[in-house]
Order: structure tokens, then C-alpha cells, then sequence
């Protein structure tokens, strides 16, 4: 099938500001965003710039606003999608090229949660042991692939790009609720203020963007909820 | 774009924390406050009843002072926080700073006026006939 491509371009060496450019590929039904973006970059024009990996939905490199929605392009098929596609980079960061944008204050904010298991007793002998049912209190979160799509699709952090974003609280939550780990009162001090987990106005944009199914939003009220209780 | 974040831990002095908690428990009681209010002033009793003499009987016991008293304080700062909220989200400093320092100006002449109309009002004799 024909599939029209709709592409938000940028080249800092060469343009003033984003235009749009638009590509017409033959691509099966069953192709998705991705294999149609590798088309034209492979066969129309080189010069477009993307992020992509394993191109599987695990990596979580290409994340883009398709047709005004933040996905994953290796997890949509182009056969479900109205046409021409838009395809725009992530909003709230700085756009390096194309569809490439800094996330190293992305990164920053993840690093800022200290997402690595803190241990204060000496080490066991053997394995940490965890029940099921406290494995089951943060399942939810620990499936984040750190693609940025929640946090990209919150108006909260466009209006306030210190806002430490949902992406980062979806970390801090997988080490709080996880009952091995002893650094649950930094975290949720780091978390405890106006650009921490209080910024968050549950507008669900979250929810609805992330390409793992994570419930972003209930995420975030349940460390609220363990702020305001003052325990986990 | 911010990239000082991460870099150093912020100070958390828990403020957002108690709003957070204010304006939960301050909706679930003007809940209750405002729909009472609602129900005596525009269902129990018309409208159009309503006058000076209907305030002085009403004022003549304590409990009603204390009743307007609490929907007063309550609605007027969650009001005010959920517009600090607006602001916060919205303007940018300087202007954040200012427009939220107004702010508390105005909830706080609005809050002392209430006050002071509620606990120092005195039937006037004359108009009571």
C-alpha cells in the first residue's frame, strides 16, 4: 500500500526553524511507523535523523508524537493509522535534529531518584527473598523502558520543564514499594515538593501515552498517598 | 530548558505536601457546608424571604456563625490554593511571584472582611422592626 508520511524536519546547520516534509512509500499493511521511516530514510532521503534500537518496543529509543500522539514507532502499524502520518519529535525538549531531542535533563531527573536498589544492612549471605504479593506492589512499574513518552505528553512538565516528569516518579515508585530496598525516605524527600510528585494535576496524558500499559498516574498518587500518610 | 536537576537534592519543606492534604479534606467538608447552604437558602426557605431580619434570627445563635465561619475560611483558601496552583502552572518569575503575592493580598483582605462581618455582627434595633 501507498503510505503518505508527514515529517516535522530540523536541521540546526541549515534551518531556522521546523518545517514540514512530506514522503510517499510503498509499504505493506503489517509495516510499521518505523519500517516506514527506515524507507525513506534508506531510500528517499538520508538525511533524516531518528532514534531506534532493537526496533522490538523494548529499548524505548523511538519514541515520537505520531499523529499527535506520543508512540512507540516500532509498535504501531501503519495499516491502523489515518493518513498522511504525522510525525513529530517528543515536545518539551530541546530538538537536536529531526526526531532526535537532548534527553540528558530526561536522564538527569531519572538519575535524581537514585534508581538502584540502596541497601543500608550488610548484604545477605544468599538472595534477597520477596513474596509474591510483594513483588506484585510495584509490577506495575518496574516494566518502564525509560522511552520518555509519559513524561513528553505531560502538560505539567511543558509549562514547567523543572518538573521532575512521571517517568522519574515511575522509577522512584519501583524502588519505594519494593520491600528489599532501605531508600525509600531520599526518594520520597526528592519527591516531597513543588516539582516533585506535587506538580502532578492527574491529567492522565501519561496514562494514555505510555507504550508498556503502566498506570503512570495511579503511580504517582499512590507516593502521594505514602507522603501524606508519612509511610509506604 | 532546566538541566541543574538531579545535580543536587532539592529541599523539601513540605509545604505542597500540607496543601495537597488541605484541599482534600477541605472538599469533602465544603461538600457538605455548601450543599447545606445551598439547601436552607434556595430550597427550605425562598429566596426572596431571605432579608436582614432572616439574618439577624440566624446570626442569633452561634452554631450559624460558626457554620458561615467555616465555609468562609474553607472555600476562600481552597479557592485561593487551587489558584496558586493556575498561576504556578501558567506564569513564569517575576511575574509568578508577583501575581501570587497579589493574590495572597486579596485572600487575605477578603478573609479579615469576612471574619470581622461575622464575628462582630450586631442587629441594629431599628431595622429589626
Amino acid at each position: 500500500m501507498e503510505v503518505s508520511f508527514k515529517i516535522l524536519r530540523f536541521d540546526p546547520q541549515r534551518d531556522a526553524r521546523a518545517h514540514w516534509e512530506e514522503y510517499e512509500v510503498e509499504l505493506e499493511p503489517t509495516d510499521r511507523v518505523l519500517d516506514g521511516l527506515e524507507e525513506i530514510k534508506g531510500r528517499l532521503d538520508g538525511t533524516l535523523a531518528l532514534r531506534r534500537s532493537c526496533a522490538h518496543g523494548i529499548c524505548g529509543s523511538d519514541a515520537m508524537l505520531i499523529n499527535g500522539r506520543n508512540r512507540l514507532a516500532c509498535k504501531v502499524l501503519v495499516k491502523n493509522l489515518k493518513q498522511p502520518i504525522t510525525i513529530e519529535p517528543m515536545r518539551g525538549f530541546n530538538v537536536l535534529k529531526d526526531l532526535i531531542v537532548d534527553m540528558e535533563p530526561f536522564f538527569a531527573k531519572y538519575r535524581s531518584v537514585q534508581p538502584y536498589l540502596i541497601e543500608k544492612d550488610a548484604p545477605p549471605e544468599k538472595e534477597r527473598l520477596q513474596s509474591q504479593a510483594q513483588r506484585e506492589r510495584f509490577d506495575d512499574t518496574t516494566k518502564c523502558i525509560l522511552c520518555g513518552a509519559c513524561t513528553t505528553s505531560c502538560p505539567s512538565f511543558w509549562s514547567n520543564p523543572d518538573y521532575v516528569g512521571p517517568a522519574a516518579i515511575v522509577q522512584a515508585h519501583r524502588f519505594i514499594f519494593d520491600s528489599r530496598d532501605q531508600g525509600k525516605e531520599e526518594r520520597l524527600k526528592v519527591l516531597n515538593h513543588g516539582d516533585g510528585v506535587w506538580r502532578c494535576r492527574t491529567v492522565f496524558n501519561c496514562v494514555e501515552a505510555c507504550p508498556r500499559g503502566i498506570n503512570v498516574t495511579r503511580a504517582i498518587g499512590e507516593i502521594k498517598q505514602a507522603l501524606a500518610r508519612g509511610k509506604v | 530548558m532546566s538541566t541543574s536537576y538531579g545535580s543536587r537534592e532539592r529541599p523539601s519543606d513540605g509545604v505542597e505536601l500540607y496543601a495537597w492534604i488541605f484541599m482534600r479534606i477541605s472538599g469533602v467538608l465544603l461538600l457538605v457546608l455548601a450543599l447545606g447552604h445551598l439547601f436552607i437558602m434556595h430550597v427550605f426557605n425562598n429566596v426572596h424571604g431571605i432579608d436582614y431580619n432572616f439574618v439577624v434570627a440566624r446570626y442569633g445563635r452561634l452554631f450559624w456563625r460558626g457554620y458561615d465561619l467555616a465555609m468562609l475560611w474553607l472555600a476562600l483558601i481552597h479557592g485561593l490554593n487551587g489558584t496558586r496552583t493556575i498561576l504556578d502552572d501558567y506564569l513564569r518569575p517575576p511575574v509568578r511571584g508577583f501575581a501570587v503575592k497579589s493574590l495572597y493580598g486579596i485572600g487575605l483582605i477578603f478573609l479579615v472582611l469576612g471574619t470581622w462581618a461575622i464575628i462582630f455582627f450586631q442587629p441594629t434595633a431599628g431595622r429589626m422592626m
